[in-house]
Protein backbone atom coordinates (compact mmCIF):
# COMPACT_ATOMS: atom_id res chain seq x y z
CA UNK A 1 0.00 0.00 0.00
CA UNK A 2 2.76 2.62 1.25
CA UNK A 3 4.94 1.48 -1.70
CA UNK A 4 1.99 1.98 -4.35
CA UNK A 5 1.15 5.35 -3.15
CA UNK A 6 4.39 6.50 -3.20
CA UNK A 7 4.44 5.67 -6.98
CA UNK A 8 1.07 7.49 -7.75
CA UNK A 9 2.72 10.74 -6.50
CA UNK A 10 5.95 10.89 -8.36
CA UNK A 11 5.33 13.13 -11.42
CA UNK A 12 6.93 10.98 -14.37
CA UNK A 13 7.33 14.18 -16.75
CA UNK A 14 9.85 15.82 -14.44
CA UNK A 15 11.97 12.39 -14.70
CA UNK A 16 11.52 12.77 -19.07
CA UNK A 17 15.53 13.25 -19.78
CA UNK A 18 16.20 17.30 -20.46
CA UNK A 19 17.57 16.57 -23.66
CA UNK A 20 14.64 14.25 -24.88
CA UNK A 21 11.55 16.87 -22.93
CA UNK A 22 13.35 19.30 -25.01
CA UNK A 23 12.59 18.08 -28.91
CA UNK A 24 9.73 20.09 -29.40
CA UNK A 25 6.78 17.28 -30.02
CA UNK A 26 6.01 17.69 -33.91
CA UNK A 27 3.16 20.49 -34.42
CA UNK A 28 1.41 17.90 -37.29
CA UNK A 29 1.26 15.12 -34.94
CA UNK A 30 -2.37 16.34 -34.63
CA UNK A 31 -2.68 16.35 -38.01
CA UNK A 32 -1.87 12.82 -38.24
CA UNK A 33 -4.17 11.82 -35.46
CA UNK A 34 -6.95 13.32 -37.59
CA UNK A 35 -5.64 11.30 -40.35
CA UNK A 36 -5.18 8.48 -39.13
CA UNK A 37 -8.76 8.81 -37.88
CA UNK A 38 -9.94 8.82 -41.21
CA UNK A 39 -11.91 6.72 -44.10
CA UNK A 40 -11.72 6.83 -47.55
CA UNK A 41 -8.33 9.39 -47.63
CA UNK A 42 -6.05 9.24 -50.56
CA UNK A 43 -2.85 9.57 -49.05
CA UNK A 44 -0.05 11.00 -50.55
CA UNK A 45 1.87 11.40 -47.24
CA UNK A 46 3.31 8.03 -47.28
CA UNK A 47 7.12 7.96 -47.56
CA UNK A 48 7.45 4.45 -48.77
CA UNK A 49 7.18 2.38 -51.78
CA UNK A 50 3.38 0.95 -52.55
CA UNK A 51 4.97 -2.46 -53.48
CA UNK A 52 5.11 -4.88 -51.54
CA UNK A 53 8.80 -6.34 -51.14
CA UNK A 54 9.96 -8.61 -54.51
CA UNK A 55 8.52 -12.30 -53.34
CA UNK A 56 12.10 -14.15 -53.79
CA UNK A 57 13.35 -12.16 -51.22
CA UNK A 58 10.25 -12.73 -49.31
CA UNK A 59 10.88 -16.16 -49.98
CA UNK A 60 14.33 -16.43 -48.77
CA UNK A 61 13.54 -15.21 -45.62
CA UNK A 62 10.65 -17.52 -45.29
CA UNK A 63 13.14 -20.22 -46.07
CA UNK A 64 15.79 -18.74 -43.31
CA UNK A 65 13.02 -19.33 -40.76
CA UNK A 66 11.69 -22.90 -41.88
CA UNK A 67 15.24 -23.92 -41.88
CA UNK A 68 15.69 -22.30 -38.36
CA UNK A 69 18.39 -19.90 -39.13
CA UNK A 70 16.93 -17.45 -36.17
CA UNK A 71 20.08 -17.02 -34.09
CA UNK A 72 22.04 -13.64 -33.08
CA UNK A 73 24.46 -12.92 -36.08
CA UNK A 74 28.24 -11.61 -35.80
CA UNK A 75 27.53 -8.16 -34.29
CA UNK A 76 28.52 -6.15 -37.49
CA UNK A 77 26.14 -8.63 -39.81
CA UNK A 78 26.30 -11.75 -41.47
CA UNK A 79 29.30 -12.43 -43.33
CA UNK A 80 27.77 -13.23 -46.56
CA UNK A 81 25.60 -9.89 -46.36
CA UNK A 82 28.70 -7.69 -45.98
CA UNK A 83 30.60 -9.65 -48.78
CA UNK A 84 27.42 -8.93 -51.31
CA UNK A 85 27.94 -5.51 -49.98
CA UNK A 86 30.69 -5.12 -50.89
CA UNK A 87 30.59 -6.96 -54.05
CA UNK A 88 27.95 -4.29 -54.58
CA UNK A 89 29.40 -1.50 -53.93
CA UNK A 90 32.49 -2.29 -56.03
CA UNK A 91 30.34 -2.71 -59.02
CA UNK A 92 28.21 -0.27 -58.56
CA UNK A 93 30.61 2.80 -57.42
CA UNK A 94 33.84 1.23 -57.86
CA UNK A 95 34.25 1.67 -54.09
CA UNK A 96 36.45 -0.37 -51.99
CA UNK A 97 35.46 -1.34 -48.42
CA UNK A 98 37.23 -3.91 -46.27
CA UNK A 99 35.21 -6.07 -43.81
CA UNK A 100 36.23 -3.71 -40.74
CA UNK A 101 34.75 -0.35 -42.90
CA UNK A 102 30.89 -2.26 -43.31
CA UNK A 103 28.10 -2.15 -40.48
CA UNK A 104 24.66 -4.29 -41.22
CA UNK A 105 22.23 -1.56 -39.10
CA UNK A 106 18.44 -1.47 -38.34
CA UNK A 107 17.70 0.56 -41.63
CA UNK A 108 19.57 3.75 -41.89
CA UNK A 109 17.63 5.16 -39.01
CA UNK A 110 20.12 3.43 -37.00
CA UNK A 111 22.82 4.43 -38.75
CA UNK A 112 22.14 7.64 -38.67
CA UNK A 113 21.43 7.80 -35.21
CA UNK A 114 24.86 5.83 -34.43
CA UNK A 115 26.92 7.99 -36.68
CA UNK A 116 25.46 11.16 -34.81
CA UNK A 117 26.53 9.44 -31.42
CA UNK A 118 29.71 8.21 -32.46
CA UNK A 119 31.12 11.78 -33.95
CA UNK A 120 29.08 14.15 -31.58
CA UNK A 121 30.58 15.71 -28.59
CA UNK A 122 28.32 17.80 -26.57
CA UNK A 123 28.14 21.21 -28.46
CA UNK A 124 29.10 19.93 -31.32
CA UNK A 125 28.22 21.66 -34.30
CA UNK A 126 26.46 19.54 -37.53
CA UNK A 127 25.46 21.30 -40.68
CA UNK A 128 22.12 20.08 -42.24
CA UNK A 129 20.16 21.21 -44.71
CA UNK A 130 16.74 22.76 -44.25
CA UNK A 131 14.16 21.44 -45.57
CA UNK A 132 15.52 17.77 -44.84
CA UNK A 133 14.23 14.30 -43.47
CA UNK A 134 12.89 14.74 -40.42
CA UNK A 135 15.04 12.92 -37.84
CA UNK A 136 18.11 14.42 -38.66
CA UNK A 137 17.89 17.32 -36.26
CA UNK A 138 16.63 15.10 -33.37
CA UNK A 139 19.27 12.51 -34.09
CA UNK A 140 22.07 15.10 -33.60
CA UNK A 141 19.97 16.36 -30.64
CA UNK A 142 19.68 13.01 -28.91
CA UNK A 143 23.95 12.76 -29.27
CA UNK A 144 24.31 16.39 -27.36
CA UNK A 145 25.29 18.20 -30.52
CA UNK A 146 23.64 21.10 -32.23
CA UNK A 147 22.04 21.34 -35.55
CA UNK A 148 22.78 24.19 -37.39
CA UNK A 149 20.14 24.30 -40.38
CA UNK A 150 21.70 25.11 -43.93
CA UNK A 151 18.92 27.02 -45.73
CA UNK A 152 17.92 26.51 -49.17
CA UNK A 153 15.02 27.42 -51.81
CA UNK A 154 12.99 26.45 -54.77
CA UNK A 155 14.78 28.70 -56.66
CA UNK A 156 17.97 26.63 -56.50
CA UNK A 157 16.31 23.39 -56.52
CA UNK A 158 16.68 23.39 -52.57
CA UNK A 159 20.36 22.72 -53.55
CA UNK A 160 22.99 23.12 -51.07
CA UNK A 161 26.52 24.99 -52.11
CA UNK A 162 29.90 25.07 -50.29
CA UNK A 163 29.02 29.15 -50.35
CA UNK A 164 25.77 28.44 -48.16
CA UNK A 165 27.52 25.82 -45.82
CA UNK A 166 30.75 27.97 -45.60
CA UNK A 167 29.77 30.86 -43.13
CA UNK A 168 27.78 28.56 -41.07
CA UNK A 169 30.98 27.12 -39.84
CA UNK A 170 32.59 27.47 -36.72
CA UNK A 171 35.53 26.03 -34.77
CA UNK A 172 32.43 23.73 -33.04
CA UNK A 173 31.65 21.92 -36.65
CA UNK A 174 32.07 18.87 -36.65
CA UNK A 175 30.25 16.77 -39.15
CA UNK A 176 28.05 17.37 -42.28
CA UNK A 177 24.96 15.75 -42.27
CA UNK A 178 22.97 15.28 -45.80
CA UNK A 179 20.79 12.70 -47.55
CA UNK A 180 20.54 12.90 -51.75
CA UNK A 181 18.29 12.24 -53.30
CA UNK A 182 16.36 14.28 -50.74
CA UNK A 183 12.91 13.21 -48.83
CA UNK A 184 10.87 15.90 -49.07
CA UNK A 185 12.02 17.65 -52.05
CA UNK A 186 13.33 14.81 -54.41
CA UNK A 187 16.23 17.28 -54.94
CA UNK A 188 19.48 15.52 -56.24
CA UNK A 189 23.05 17.45 -56.18
CA UNK A 190 24.53 18.24 -59.50
CA UNK A 191 28.25 16.49 -58.86
CA UNK A 192 30.65 20.04 -59.19
CA UNK A 193 28.20 21.02 -55.99
CA UNK A 194 29.29 18.28 -53.82
CA UNK A 195 32.50 17.84 -55.48
CA UNK A 196 33.29 22.09 -53.80
CA UNK A 197 31.39 20.68 -50.97
CA UNK A 198 33.81 18.04 -50.10
CA UNK A 199 36.66 20.19 -50.83
CA UNK A 200 34.92 22.68 -48.11
CA UNK A 201 34.70 19.79 -45.57
CA UNK A 202 38.30 18.85 -46.24
CA UNK A 203 39.68 22.19 -45.44
CA UNK A 204 37.72 22.42 -42.40
CA UNK A 205 38.34 18.96 -41.34
CA UNK A 206 34.48 17.69 -41.26
CA UNK A 207 32.57 15.01 -41.57
CA UNK A 208 30.41 14.43 -43.91
CA UNK A 209 27.50 11.68 -42.80
CA UNK A 210 25.83 11.00 -46.32
CA UNK A 211 22.49 9.36 -46.42
CA UNK A 212 21.85 7.84 -49.14
CA UNK A 213 19.16 5.72 -48.95
CA UNK A 214 17.24 6.65 -52.50
CA UNK A 215 20.00 6.39 -54.34
CA UNK A 216 18.62 3.69 -56.64
CA UNK A 217 15.54 6.23 -56.81
CA UNK A 218 16.72 9.24 -59.85
CA UNK A 219 15.46 9.86 -62.71
CA UNK A 220 17.35 10.93 -66.18
CA UNK A 221 20.19 10.64 -64.31
CA UNK A 222 22.95 9.02 -62.45
CA UNK A 223 23.28 8.60 -58.72
CA UNK A 224 26.53 10.57 -57.73
CA UNK A 225 28.03 8.83 -55.10
CA UNK A 226 29.96 11.06 -52.38
CA UNK A 227 32.10 9.00 -51.44
CA UNK A 228 33.36 8.72 -55.11
CA UNK A 229 34.30 12.46 -55.07
CA UNK A 230 37.93 13.24 -55.04
CA UNK A 231 39.36 13.36 -51.01
CA UNK A 232 36.09 12.19 -49.87
CA UNK A 233 36.36 8.43 -49.33
CA UNK A 234 38.55 8.98 -45.89
CA UNK A 235 35.89 10.88 -44.56
CA UNK A 236 33.03 10.03 -45.35
CA UNK A 237 30.40 7.95 -43.30
CA UNK A 238 27.96 6.63 -45.98
CA UNK A 239 24.79 5.39 -44.95
CA UNK A 240 22.41 3.08 -47.24
CA UNK A 241 20.25 0.69 -47.23
CA UNK A 242 17.06 -1.85 -49.16
CA UNK A 243 14.25 -0.09 -48.08
CA UNK A 244 13.57 2.28 -51.41
CA UNK A 245 15.28 0.46 -53.71
CA UNK A 246 14.37 -3.08 -53.17
CA UNK A 247 11.05 -1.74 -51.24
CA UNK A 248 11.96 -3.21 -48.32
CA UNK A 249 11.06 -0.68 -45.86
CA UNK A 250 9.20 -2.75 -42.58
CA UNK A 251 12.36 -5.41 -42.73
CA UNK A 252 14.34 -2.53 -40.93
CA UNK A 253 17.34 -3.28 -42.69
CA UNK A 254 20.35 -0.67 -43.83
CA UNK A 255 24.41 -0.23 -43.42
CA UNK A 256 27.31 2.37 -42.55
CA UNK A 257 30.06 2.12 -44.29
CA UNK A 258 33.23 4.67 -44.61
CA UNK A 259 36.49 5.30 -42.21
CA UNK A 260 37.33 1.93 -39.94
CA UNK A 261 38.11 4.02 -36.90
CA UNK A 262 34.46 5.85 -37.00
CA UNK A 263 32.65 2.39 -38.23
CA UNK A 264 34.17 0.62 -35.31
CA UNK A 265 32.98 3.25 -32.84
CA UNK A 266 29.87 3.04 -34.63
CA UNK A 267 29.75 -0.98 -33.90
CA UNK A 268 30.66 -0.48 -30.30
CA UNK A 269 26.88 1.98 -29.67
CA UNK A 270 25.62 -0.91 -31.82
CA UNK A 271 26.86 -4.30 -30.20
CA UNK A 272 25.67 -2.49 -26.98
CA UNK A 273 22.35 -1.12 -27.96
CA UNK A 274 20.99 -3.59 -30.90
CA UNK A 275 23.68 -6.64 -30.89
CA UNK A 276 22.71 -7.54 -34.58
CA UNK A 277 20.05 -6.97 -37.45
CA UNK A 278 17.16 -9.41 -37.10
CA UNK A 279 18.53 -11.99 -38.91
CA UNK A 280 15.81 -12.83 -41.49
CA UNK A 281 16.41 -9.75 -42.94
CA UNK A 282 19.64 -10.15 -43.29
CA UNK A 283 19.41 -12.92 -45.54
CA UNK A 284 16.78 -11.26 -47.36
CA UNK A 285 19.14 -8.70 -47.94
CA UNK A 286 21.20 -11.22 -49.17
CA UNK A 287 18.75 -11.97 -51.76
CA UNK A 288 18.23 -8.87 -52.79
CA UNK A 289 21.71 -7.98 -53.78
CA UNK A 290 22.01 -10.53 -55.38
CA UNK A 291 19.11 -11.30 -57.18
CA UNK A 292 16.90 -7.62 -56.99
CA UNK A 293 18.04 -5.99 -59.79
CA UNK A 294 15.50 -6.48 -62.24
CA UNK A 295 12.24 -5.77 -59.93
CA UNK A 296 14.04 -2.52 -58.64
CA UNK A 297 14.71 -1.08 -61.95
CA UNK A 298 10.86 -2.34 -62.93
CA UNK A 299 9.83 -0.20 -59.90
CA UNK A 300 11.88 3.04 -60.58
CA UNK A 301 10.54 2.75 -64.60
CA UNK A 302 7.09 2.72 -62.62
CA UNK A 303 7.79 5.32 -60.38
CA UNK A 304 8.90 7.56 -63.16
CA UNK A 305 6.13 7.23 -64.81
CA UNK A 306 4.50 8.61 -61.58
CA UNK A 307 6.59 11.42 -61.43
CA UNK A 308 5.93 13.05 -64.48
CA UNK A 309 1.93 12.60 -64.21
CA UNK A 310 2.59 14.13 -60.70
CA UNK A 311 4.71 17.01 -61.46
CA UNK A 312 2.54 18.00 -64.76
CA UNK A 313 -0.62 17.41 -63.02
CA UNK A 314 0.44 19.94 -59.70
CA UNK A 315 1.44 22.47 -62.61
CA UNK A 316 -1.80 21.94 -64.43
CA UNK A 317 -3.54 22.51 -61.47
CA UNK A 318 -1.90 25.60 -60.49
CA UNK A 319 0.73 24.63 -58.04
CA UNK A 320 4.71 25.47 -58.94
CA UNK A 321 6.47 22.27 -59.03
CA UNK A 322 9.92 22.24 -59.95
CA UNK A 323 10.97 18.92 -61.48
CA UNK A 324 12.11 16.29 -58.68
CA UNK A 325 15.11 13.86 -60.31
CA UNK A 326 15.17 11.51 -57.19
CA UNK A 327 13.16 9.45 -54.76
CA UNK A 328 9.54 9.36 -54.81
CA UNK A 329 8.60 13.05 -53.49
CA UNK A 330 7.10 16.36 -55.37
CA UNK A 331 7.43 19.63 -53.41
CA UNK A 332 5.00 21.81 -55.09
CA UNK A 333 4.62 25.65 -53.71
CA UNK A 334 1.19 26.61 -52.33
CA UNK A 335 2.57 30.04 -51.64
CA UNK A 336 -0.29 31.11 -54.34
CA UNK A 337 -3.02 30.04 -52.28
CA UNK A 338 -2.04 32.54 -49.38
CA UNK A 339 -2.58 29.41 -46.90
CA UNK A 340 -0.19 28.24 -44.44
CA UNK A 341 1.50 24.65 -45.12
CA UNK A 342 -0.64 23.67 -42.29
CA UNK A 343 -3.26 24.90 -43.32
CA UNK A 344 -3.41 23.65 -46.70
CA UNK A 345 -2.70 20.20 -45.68
CA UNK A 346 -5.65 20.22 -42.91
CA UNK A 347 -8.25 22.02 -45.34
CA UNK A 348 -7.28 19.45 -48.30
CA UNK A 349 -7.55 16.79 -45.60
CA UNK A 350 -11.33 17.99 -44.59
CA UNK A 351 -12.81 18.76 -48.08
CA UNK A 352 -11.39 16.79 -50.09
CA UNK A 353 -9.99 13.77 -48.40
CA UNK A 354 -6.52 13.93 -49.72
CA UNK A 355 -3.90 13.85 -47.66
CA UNK A 356 -0.44 15.64 -48.38
CA UNK A 357 2.60 16.27 -45.43
CA UNK A 358 2.62 20.23 -44.70
CA UNK A 359 6.34 21.09 -45.87
CA UNK A 360 7.20 22.83 -42.84
CA UNK A 361 7.34 19.24 -40.58
CA UNK A 362 10.58 19.12 -42.89
CA UNK A 363 12.23 22.43 -41.66
CA UNK A 364 11.77 26.31 -41.74
CA UNK A 365 12.42 26.10 -45.02
CA UNK A 366 9.86 24.00 -46.42
CA UNK A 367 7.07 26.51 -45.27
CA UNK A 368 5.16 26.99 -48.11
CA UNK A 369 5.20 23.71 -49.65
CA UNK A 370 3.53 19.87 -49.31
CA UNK A 371 5.28 16.72 -49.86
CA UNK A 372 3.39 14.67 -52.20
CA UNK A 373 4.46 11.38 -52.23
CA UNK A 374 3.57 9.49 -55.74
CA UNK A 375 4.32 6.08 -54.39
CA UNK A 376 1.08 5.11 -55.25
CA UNK A 377 -1.10 4.17 -57.91
CA UNK A 378 -2.09 5.81 -60.99
CA UNK A 379 -5.25 6.07 -60.55
CA UNK A 380 -5.61 7.44 -57.16
CA UNK A 381 -2.90 10.03 -58.04
CA UNK A 382 -5.11 10.78 -61.19
CA UNK A 383 -8.08 11.24 -58.22
CA UNK A 384 -6.02 13.26 -55.88
CA UNK A 385 -4.66 15.70 -58.76
CA UNK A 386 -8.87 15.88 -59.72
CA UNK A 387 -10.05 16.19 -55.84
CA UNK A 388 -7.04 18.83 -55.46
CA UNK A 389 -8.06 20.93 -58.50
CA UNK A 390 -11.58 21.23 -57.11
CA UNK A 391 -10.17 22.10 -53.55
CA UNK A 392 -8.18 24.97 -55.49
CA UNK A 393 -11.01 26.15 -57.97
CA UNK A 394 -12.58 26.73 -54.98
CA UNK A 395 -10.77 29.02 -53.73
CA UNK A 396 -9.72 30.93 -57.42
CA UNK A 397 -6.24 29.88 -57.42
CA UNK A 398 -6.22 27.59 -60.07
CA UNK A 399 -4.20 28.77 -62.92
CA UNK A 400 -1.80 26.45 -64.64
CA UNK A 401 1.55 27.07 -63.51
CA UNK A 402 4.71 27.60 -64.67
CA UNK A 403 6.06 23.93 -65.19
CA UNK A 404 10.01 24.28 -64.52
CA UNK A 405 12.42 21.47 -65.81
CA UNK B 1 8.97 4.39 -77.58
CA UNK B 2 6.11 1.78 -79.24
CA UNK B 3 6.92 -0.98 -76.94
CA UNK B 4 6.12 0.99 -73.84
CA UNK B 5 2.96 2.52 -74.98
CA UNK B 6 1.83 -0.71 -75.60
CA UNK B 7 2.58 -1.95 -72.26
CA UNK B 8 1.21 1.16 -70.53
CA UNK B 9 -1.83 -0.22 -72.36
CA UNK B 10 -1.96 -3.69 -71.64
CA UNK B 11 -2.43 -2.92 -68.31
CA UNK B 12 -4.53 0.14 -68.73
CA UNK B 13 -6.77 0.34 -71.93
CA UNK B 14 -8.40 2.95 -71.10
CA UNK B 15 -5.23 5.49 -70.50
CA UNK B 16 -5.43 8.74 -72.51
CA UNK B 17 -3.11 9.80 -75.67
CA UNK B 18 -2.46 12.86 -72.84
CA UNK B 19 -1.33 10.84 -69.94
CA UNK B 20 0.81 8.46 -71.94
CA UNK B 21 2.36 11.14 -73.47
CA UNK B 22 2.86 12.56 -69.55
CA UNK B 23 4.30 9.53 -68.13
CA UNK B 24 7.06 9.09 -71.34
CA UNK B 25 7.99 12.20 -71.65
CA UNK B 26 6.82 12.34 -75.10
CA UNK B 27 4.22 14.20 -77.20
CA UNK B 28 0.64 13.51 -77.72
CA UNK B 29 0.37 13.91 -81.27
CA UNK B 30 3.25 10.77 -81.38
CA UNK B 31 1.35 8.96 -79.30
CA UNK B 32 -1.48 9.29 -80.70
CA UNK B 33 0.13 8.56 -84.24
CA UNK B 34 1.56 5.14 -82.87
CA UNK B 35 -1.69 4.13 -81.27
CA UNK B 36 -3.57 4.33 -84.18
CA UNK B 37 -0.87 2.72 -86.57
CA UNK B 38 -0.44 -0.26 -83.89
CA UNK B 39 -4.38 -0.41 -84.53
CA UNK B 40 -3.99 -0.35 -87.87
CA UNK B 41 -1.28 -2.88 -88.27
CA UNK B 42 -2.99 -5.30 -85.35
CA UNK B 43 -0.60 -4.93 -83.27
CA UNK B 44 -3.63 -3.65 -80.70
CA UNK B 45 -6.37 -5.89 -81.59
CA UNK B 46 -9.00 -4.74 -78.66
CA UNK B 47 -9.46 -2.92 -75.76
CA UNK B 48 -11.12 -4.71 -73.06
CA UNK B 49 -12.16 -5.10 -69.05
CA UNK B 50 -10.78 -7.40 -66.40
CA UNK B 51 -13.94 -8.37 -65.38
CA UNK B 52 -14.50 -10.27 -61.91
CA UNK B 53 -17.12 -13.06 -63.06
CA UNK B 54 -17.18 -14.25 -59.71
CA UNK B 55 -18.80 -11.46 -58.17
CA UNK B 56 -21.56 -11.31 -60.45
CA UNK B 57 -24.19 -13.57 -60.02
CA UNK B 58 -25.23 -14.84 -63.90
CA UNK B 59 -24.18 -18.41 -64.45
CA UNK B 60 -21.50 -19.00 -66.75
CA UNK B 61 -18.52 -21.66 -66.56
CA UNK B 62 -15.25 -21.96 -67.93
CA UNK B 63 -13.39 -24.52 -69.13
CA UNK B 64 -9.55 -25.42 -69.89
CA UNK B 65 -9.77 -27.96 -72.59
CA UNK B 66 -6.82 -30.30 -73.62
CA UNK B 67 -6.73 -31.31 -77.03
CA UNK B 68 -4.60 -34.26 -78.37
CA UNK B 69 -4.42 -33.99 -82.47
CA UNK B 70 -2.32 -36.00 -84.87
CA UNK B 71 -0.84 -32.86 -86.99
CA UNK B 72 -2.09 -32.73 -90.90
CA UNK B 73 0.62 -33.14 -93.91
CA UNK B 74 1.58 -29.65 -94.66
CA UNK B 75 -0.89 -27.96 -92.81
CA UNK B 76 0.42 -29.35 -89.29
CA UNK B 77 -1.20 -28.37 -86.39
CA UNK B 78 -2.89 -25.22 -88.17
CA UNK B 79 -5.78 -26.46 -89.94
CA UNK B 80 -7.47 -27.96 -86.99
CA UNK B 81 -6.67 -25.37 -84.83
CA UNK B 82 -8.68 -23.07 -87.56
CA UNK B 83 -11.56 -25.16 -87.16
CA UNK B 84 -11.41 -24.72 -83.72
CA UNK B 85 -11.30 -21.20 -83.42
CA UNK B 86 -14.30 -21.14 -85.66
CA UNK B 87 -16.41 -22.16 -82.67
CA UNK B 88 -17.63 -18.87 -80.61
CA UNK B 89 -17.45 -20.81 -77.51
CA UNK B 90 -13.63 -21.25 -77.95
CA UNK B 91 -12.52 -17.99 -76.29
CA UNK B 92 -8.81 -18.86 -76.52
CA UNK B 93 -7.30 -21.65 -78.64
CA UNK B 94 -3.09 -22.15 -78.31
CA UNK B 95 -0.90 -24.72 -79.64
CA UNK B 96 1.44 -26.10 -76.54
CA UNK B 97 3.95 -27.94 -75.78
CA UNK B 98 3.79 -31.01 -73.63
CA UNK B 99 1.79 -34.19 -73.24
CA UNK B 100 -0.75 -32.47 -75.14
CA UNK B 101 -0.73 -30.00 -78.18
CA UNK B 102 -4.24 -27.54 -78.25
CA UNK B 103 -5.45 -25.77 -75.11
CA UNK B 104 -8.96 -24.03 -75.30
CA UNK B 105 -10.41 -21.62 -72.92
CA UNK B 106 -14.30 -22.24 -73.49
CA UNK B 107 -16.90 -20.34 -72.11
CA UNK B 108 -20.99 -21.28 -71.76
CA UNK B 109 -23.92 -20.80 -69.63
CA UNK B 110 -23.66 -23.76 -67.79
CA UNK B 111 -21.63 -27.22 -67.72
CA UNK B 112 -24.37 -28.81 -70.06
CA UNK B 113 -23.32 -26.89 -73.00
CA UNK B 114 -19.47 -27.27 -72.19
CA UNK B 115 -20.17 -31.26 -72.31
CA UNK B 116 -21.95 -30.37 -75.72
CA UNK B 117 -19.55 -28.61 -77.66
CA UNK B 118 -16.83 -31.27 -76.71
CA UNK B 119 -18.80 -34.15 -77.70
CA UNK B 120 -20.73 -32.68 -80.60
CA UNK B 121 -18.56 -30.39 -82.17
CA UNK B 122 -14.60 -31.12 -80.54
CA UNK B 123 -14.62 -34.75 -80.69
CA UNK B 124 -15.62 -35.16 -83.90
CA UNK B 125 -13.64 -33.35 -85.69
CA UNK B 126 -10.83 -35.38 -87.45
CA UNK B 127 -7.71 -35.69 -86.50
CA UNK B 128 -8.93 -35.13 -83.06
CA UNK B 129 -6.89 -38.04 -81.18
CA UNK B 130 -8.57 -37.27 -77.28
CA UNK B 131 -9.85 -34.39 -74.85
CA UNK B 132 -9.49 -33.26 -71.12
CA UNK B 133 -12.13 -31.25 -69.86
CA UNK B 134 -10.64 -29.21 -66.91
CA UNK B 135 -13.51 -27.10 -65.44
CA UNK B 136 -12.48 -24.07 -63.43
CA UNK B 137 -13.68 -24.21 -60.37
CA UNK B 138 -11.92 -20.53 -58.41
CA UNK B 139 -10.06 -18.18 -59.57
CA UNK B 140 -7.29 -16.17 -57.90
CA UNK B 141 -5.18 -13.73 -60.34
CA UNK B 142 -6.92 -13.05 -63.64
CA UNK B 143 -3.81 -11.04 -66.07
CA UNK B 144 -1.96 -10.11 -63.33
CA UNK B 145 -4.69 -8.97 -60.68
CA UNK B 146 -5.26 -10.47 -57.82
CA UNK B 147 -9.08 -11.20 -57.30
CA UNK B 148 -9.59 -10.86 -53.20
CA UNK B 149 -6.11 -8.95 -52.32
CA UNK B 150 -6.10 -9.18 -48.75
CA UNK B 151 -3.17 -7.47 -47.72
CA UNK B 152 -5.04 -4.25 -49.19
CA UNK B 153 -4.77 -1.34 -46.87
CA UNK B 154 -2.31 -2.47 -44.88
CA UNK B 155 -0.18 0.56 -45.53
CA UNK B 156 0.13 3.06 -42.52
CA UNK B 157 -2.00 6.55 -43.72
CA UNK B 158 1.17 8.64 -43.67
CA UNK B 159 4.80 8.11 -42.59
CA UNK B 160 7.78 10.75 -42.92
Amino acid sequence: MTINSKIQNINCCDHIARRVGDIAPSGIRKFFDLLASMDGVISLGIGEPDYPTPYHIREAAISSIENGYTMYTPNSGIPELRQELSKHLKNTYNLDYADSQILITVGVSEAMDLAARALVNPGDEVLIPDPCYVSYSPCVVLAGGVPVMIPTCEEERFEISAEKIEPLITEKTKALLIGYPANPTGTIMPREKLEEIVKLANQHGLIIISDEIYSRLVYDCEHTCIATLPGAYENTVFLGGFSKAYAMTGWRIGYAVGPASIIAAMTKIHQYTIMSVPTMSQVAAVEALRNGETSAAEMVADYNRRRLVMVKGLCDIGLSCFKPQGAFYAFPSIKNTGMTSEDFAHNLLMEEKVAVVPGNAFGRCGEGYVRCCYATSLKELYEALERMERFLKKRGASQAATFQV
Amino acid sequence: MLNKILRLLEDDGRLTPEQIATMLGTETSQVKELITQAEKDGLILKYKAVVNWDKIAEEQVWAIIEVRVTPQMKAGFDAIAERIYKFPEARTVMLVSGTYDLAIIVTARNMHEVASFVTHRLAPIEGVQGTTTHFLLKRYKEDGVVLDDKNKGMRQKVVL
